[in-house]
């Protein structure tokens, strides 16, 4: 055991926050849920990956500089810390990405990945169906073959797709054998989000931004070259991006204790009216983001020295969703008032703090409910049986 | 940057776990709540000793490991994990590096190897404690006065009993009177000394934490897949995975804070306080709420006096309550973190 960060590392740490200091825009930038706020926000993915940042642990030839799992973490805390905006690139970079290392051909990997990484392709996930949500595996959306085109015709719906009306390209599940049982007979496509047949309809979100959208699909046509990994072994493939999404990649630490920061300068800031109950929930707010940072540490070390992550990703998914949310009620009620306010002349800081108790809310419904995460936990973590 | 034990710290952990495994069951932690003897075991104290555990904190010169608290840390999970019914932490965790410091060469050479064979047990009485836990089988008791530290014998004291709930922990104040002779530390220096003993003391209560937590959600998955009710075993219900899985959560993460305050401890002396009354919160409210769902997943066995589920539980109480409970570090974690 060894709690000092090494050299090397402690170099990678201040190369990034010089360069994050200089460059993240002093002034935030509006909304990624936004049509205005999205192209800004993808020239700002642009800038990180001109400058090496976007995509650090990838492999140099699609635009990453090889971090070690330990230095993506670093950068994280470094990117959160200095207030960096919020990464629309995320769905791709930190959900699709890791699929695609495991599951994609050399020419797959080659197209797509730089792309991705500068923000010239931006993806929208396309998991959910109005009447499959948690239960993924009751997803009704088809994929017919064509043969004479040399792919497959898409037809269904998909719906809350994080930022879907501004992306370029959607992945997703369809059923490609409808006679198979539940968790077979599904692929997993790359989906031209601008292609015939393919309509996309905003949906406003709890906090009034057009942040999610329903996809329409009608014979829209996709290449055989946008299939990932095997026809009809779509579920595992699948299961890698979610397990990365619940485990590490998603929710980094930074971002937590970068919140938990912001928290103790609004306590110091607030102290004449804090009872000494809020001071309770300030501590413990700060606390856990701190057990959160410790937890990742020993979870990356593991995967550095060939480890896995399981189930034991929905432990982490728990805890930090469940985090974000009490920190942020925490803020609000320090915050008295003002806790109401979501913006306008008299918000300042609590303008952000409800917008993020909005989206922190989201955290145990998204990437799949708490309830499942928690049988999730005690079917696969303590052997409990299924039924 | 590396956050894990090394191969032979977990080797030990593993040697201990088999150990205890088959030295204290629950038979043997039933029998420590005995009111006709004095519940302790010398077999087995001495078993631990001879594998080193008793006297791992001990200096090599003095016939110990000389190791530190990182490679304590899982031995007293397992601890924890057993439920072993021993002045583990008064000893080995407090006792021995608390007489390795405070510079009195004589009372260390006369103590250390007694404490690293497993002949002599130790208790201590900390500032801020009203009782002090084994003092009846304890050989030697350091107990602070003001800023001073005395190192006393059981004859030098009269020995008040009080009833912890759990019959295994035998509690007691300590009533003497201050002499000059019995004196082994005062000063800035003893104030340090003193201090980084109660940080070790809350350390590991911790780590003892997590192991009950640990064996009290073992039990009961265990149970809940064996006892059935309406035709199905109630561990296949989803409020009992809820409970069950709450309680992991909140155990593995409290899991690499207490190992963050045994590195902290050991290594980064500055910081100790802070990451030690982090690790003392989080292991109370983790093992009190692996108790809570313990019993309800048990049900109405559980709450049975003839069951060993209370033997655990209490523990898990007791301990959460000594040493500092989690309000009181979290009160502290306040002072360090937010002035």
């Amino acid at each position: 055991m060894d709690l000092d960060y090494t050299p090397s590392e402690q170099a990678f740490r201040s190369e990034a926050r010089a360069w994050l200091e200089t460059n993240v825009p002093k002034t935030p930038l509006p909304s990624g849920d936004t049509a205005e706020g999205f192209a800004l926000h993808r020239q700002w993915e642009k800038k990180l990956f001109d400058a090496g940042w976007a995509v650090v642990s990838w492999p140099e030839k699609y635009g990453g500089r090889e971090a070690t799992l330990m230095e993506w973490l670093i950068f994280e805390e470094e990117y959160y810390r200095a207030g960096g905006p919020q990464r629309i690139a995320q769905n791709g970079i930190f959900l699709l990405a890791p699929t695609l290392f495991e599951f994609g051909t050399e020419e797959q990997k080659d197209r797509i990945l730089p792309r991705m990484a500068s923000g010239a392709d931006l993806w929208a996930q396309g998991w959910s169906e109005p009447n499959a949500g948690s239960d993924l595996a009751g997803i009704k959306s088809t994929a017919v073959r064509d043969d004479a085109r040399g792919g497959f015709r898409l037809n269904g719906q998909k719906t809350w797709c994080t930022r879907g009306a501004f992306c370029d390209y959607m992945f997703g599940l369809f059923r490609t054998d409808p006679a198979a049982e539940r968790h077979r007979g599904m692929t997993y496509f790359l989906v031209p989000l601008r292609a015939p047949g393919v309509t996309v309809r905003p949906v406003g979100r709890l906090d009034g931004d057009a942040g999610f959208a329903e996809v329409f699909l009608e014979d829209a046509f996709v290449p055989d070259r946008d299939v990932l990994g095997a026809v009809n072994e779509g579920w595992n493939v699948a299961m890698a991006t979610t397990s990365s999404e619940r485990g590490l990649t998603l929710r980094s630490p930074g971002r937590f204790l970068a919140t938990a920061s912001r928290l103790v300068e609004l306590y110091r800031q607030s102290k004449g009216r804090a009872d000494p109950t809020l001071r309770d929930r300030v501590v413990q707010a700060w606390m856990d983001a701190e057990a959160y940072q410790l937890y990742t540490l020993q979870t990356v070390t593991r995967v550095m020295e060939g480890g896995s992550i399981g189930a034991e990703s929905s432990i982490n998914k728990i805890f930090w969703s469940e985090m974000d949310i009490r920190t942020h009620e925490t803020a609000l009620a320090l915050l008295g008032e003002r806790g109401e306010l979501d913006g306008g002349p008299s918000a300042e800081a609590a303008g952000a703090w409800m917008k993020g108790y909005e989206f922190a809310l989201a955290g145990p419904i998204y990437a799949g409910t708490n309830e499942i995460q928690r049988n999730v936990v005690a079917e696969r973590v303590l052997g409990l049986p299924r039924k | 940057m590396r956050f894990a034990f090394t191969d032979d710290q977990k080797l030990f952990r593993d040697t201990v776990r088999a150990l205890l495994d088959k030295e204290c069951t629950a038979d043997v932690v039933r029998k420590a709540w005995d009111p006709e003897t004095n519940g302790r075991s010398p077999p087995l104290w001495g078993k631990l000793a001879e594998l080193g555990v008793v006297g791992l904190r001990v200096p090599e010169a003095h016939g110990g490991l000389g190791l530190s608290e990182i490679d304590f840390v899982l031995l007293l999970e397992e601890s924890g994990r057993a439920a072993l019914p021993e002045p583990i932490v008064e000893t080995s965790a407090v006792g021995a590096p608390l007489l390795a410091e405070i510079g009195d060469a004589s009372l260390a050479s006369a103590w250390l190897p007694r404490i690293a064979t497993g002949n002599a047990r130790l208790t201590v009485g900390l500032a801020g404690s009203a009782f002090v836990a084994d003092a009846h089988v304890a050989d030697l008791l350091l107990i602070q006065q003001g800023g001073d530290l005395y190192a006393l014998s059981r004859d030098d004291v009269k020995l008040v009993p009080e009833h912890s709930v759990d019959g295994a922990r035998r509690l007691f104040r300590v009533i003497w009177d201050p002499s000059p002779s019995k004196r082994v530390a005062s000063g800035s220096a003893a104030r340090a000394v003193l201090a980084r003993s109660f940080d070790r003391g809350a350390l590991g209560a911790s780590a003892m934490l997590l192991g009950l937590g640990r064996h009290l959600i073992d039990v009961t998955v265990e149970y809940v897949k064996v006892r059935k009710q309406f035709g199905s075993p109630i561990g296949s219900f989803q409020a009992v995975k809820h409970h069950l899985a709450d309680a992991l959560v909140k155990l593995e993460f409290a899991r690499p804070i207490v190992y963050r305050a045994a590195y902290s401890m050991s290594r980064t002396p500055d910081a100790a306080s802070l990451h030690v009354s982090m690790a003392k919160a989080y292991a109370s409210d983790a093992a009190l709420l692996a108790a809570r769902a313990a019993l309800q997943c048990h049900g109405a066995i559980g709450y049975s006096y003839e069951h060993d589920l209370h033997l655990w539980m209490k523990r898990a109480w007791a301990l959460a309550a000594a040493w500092g409970d989690a309000s009181w570090h979290r009160a502290r974690v306040g002072e360090l973190v937010l002035g």
